[in-house]
């Protein structure tokens, strides 16, 4: 995992014909986080899709070292299944063992509602079991989008220690959100800086 | 290959629980056990026009489970994650087919047995009826899938999907119904080249289709 590495540099994105952001750049090496910050609709969820691949930049390179993990506001878990068992179905992907499934459920106070159908979670709930997949998956970058919705305070404390755990372990994790995090000293992007505007 | 099971196992149980497996099967004994009540129960009449019948039905019952296929985990992001992951698209579309055609092919070819006896079909046509099935099936599978990544994501999909469906299934209907008649012998090799070339096309086609709808 200590090879980890994101890298972007002058990333530009367009949704709908309209440009969001230009010139965002960005060097992460093992164990070194970012945060992205800005108001709603400035590009920040796009800018995760572009980390994670799903989304190509219009102008900028993107270079990747290690395994994404990526917990967006969509769940991907099968509302029907108990919570576990949806969890191991993306835990086997990942080729994580039972043991490793257990910690990320213990990691994110889950381990009570294991046996819970996921159409049946609250909000915050749904957003850790999304958090506990990340953990369980081992993956060495970690992309959370607004990681801290719907999170209480004590949650929010869960999140600060599997970052912090994820980070002394060589990993990388970029967040994007609008509302503080219990992050120690990443790199703080404001999209803000970035706007298509006034970069020009 | 080890993935492609675990994916096909996945969506197997997906359909299992939204209980769509019963719908193309109900289709099609609703469609035969109605068809005598239109046409008379003039039995010669039945058993010369019910094998047609039976591939109209069974075309129409592919497209019944098309909402379900892709759009419901396109919406959940399951499959951003399964992209996430480098898992590629072709492999999911191909791991869908799999799982697709096991829920809907064999319980298919079951049906029409029942289905069958209602219009009086003697042996060798039903012989020849669940051949062609056997061969046309996972090309119905594949047209449906084929049409459920193109169709994800747009409004009334459901509509658009039976549109863009038709013309691409006729050939099918035209081979496997043909299989019922004289000379059946090139109309079923017709049938299994028209199923292959879908089933081939599907997985390539469906994942170009989902990586175009990710933009």
């Amino acid at each position: 995992m200590s090879d980890a590495a994101l890298r972007l540099s002058g990333i530009a994105c367009a949704r709908g014909g309209r440009l969001l952001f230009r010139g965002v750049d960005l060097a992460l090496e093992a164990g070194a986080s970012a945060l992205l910050r800005g108001p709603n609709g400035i590009g920040k969820s796009s800018l995760m899709r572009i980390c994670a691949g799903l989304l190509r930049p219009v102008a900028g390179t993107i270079e990747r070292r290690g395994q994404i993990g990526l917990a967006d506001e969509r769940l991907a878990l099968d509302m029907e299944e108990p919570l576990r068992t949806a969890l191991s179905f993306w835990a086997r992907l990942d080729g994580a063992d039972e043991a490793a499934l257990d910690r990320a459920l213990d990691a994110m106070a889950l381990g009570p509602l294991a046996d819970i159908p996921v159409r049946m979670l609250s909000t915050g709930q749904r957003k850790r079991a999304a958090l506990a997949r990340v953990i369980a998956g081992g993956a060495a970058v970690w992309l959370l989008d607004e990681p801290g919705n719907g999170l209480d305070d004590a949650s929010l404390g869960l999140l600060g220690t599997a970052v912090a755990d994820q980070l002394a372990g060589g990993g990388i994790v970029v967040a994007a959100s609008h509302q503080p995090l219990p992050m120690t000293a990443p790199i703080v992007i404001e999209l803000g800086d970035h706007l298509a505007e006034k970069a020009a | 290959m080890k993935l492609l099971l675990l994916l096909a196992a996945r969506d197997l149980r997906q359909a299992w629980q939204s209980a769509g497996l019963w719908l193309p099967v109900a289709f099609l004994l609703l469609v035969a056990s109605l068809y005598p009540f239109a046409v008379g129960p003039d039995a010669a009449l039945l058993r010369r026009s019910g094998g047609g019948m039976l591939w109209i039905a069974a075309l129409l019952a592919s497209l019944l489970p098309v909402d379900r296929l892709i759009a419901p985990d396109r919406d959940a992001g399951v499959l951003d994650q399964l992209a996430v992951r480098g898992i590629g698209d072709e492999l999911v579309i191909l791991a869908r087919l799999v799982a697709h055609w096991l829920g809907f092919g064999p319980a298919l070819m079951i049906a029409t047995l029942p289905a069958a006896a209602l219009l009086k079909l003697d042996g060798s046509t039903i012989g020849l009826l669940e051949l062609g099935l056997f061969i046309g099936t996972p090309a119905l599978a594949a047209l449906g899938l084929l049409v459920a990544s193109l169709t994800a994501g747009l409004r009334s999909s459901g509509a658009l999907a039976g549109l863009l469906a038709l013309p691409l299934a006729v050939p099918l209907l035209i081979f496997g119904a043909g299989t019922l008649g004289d000379g059946s012998g090139a109309a079923l090799k017709f049938l299994g080249a028209a199923s292959l070339l879908l089933v081939a096309i599907t997985p390539f086609a469906g994942g170009a289709a989902i990586r175009a709808g990710r933009e």
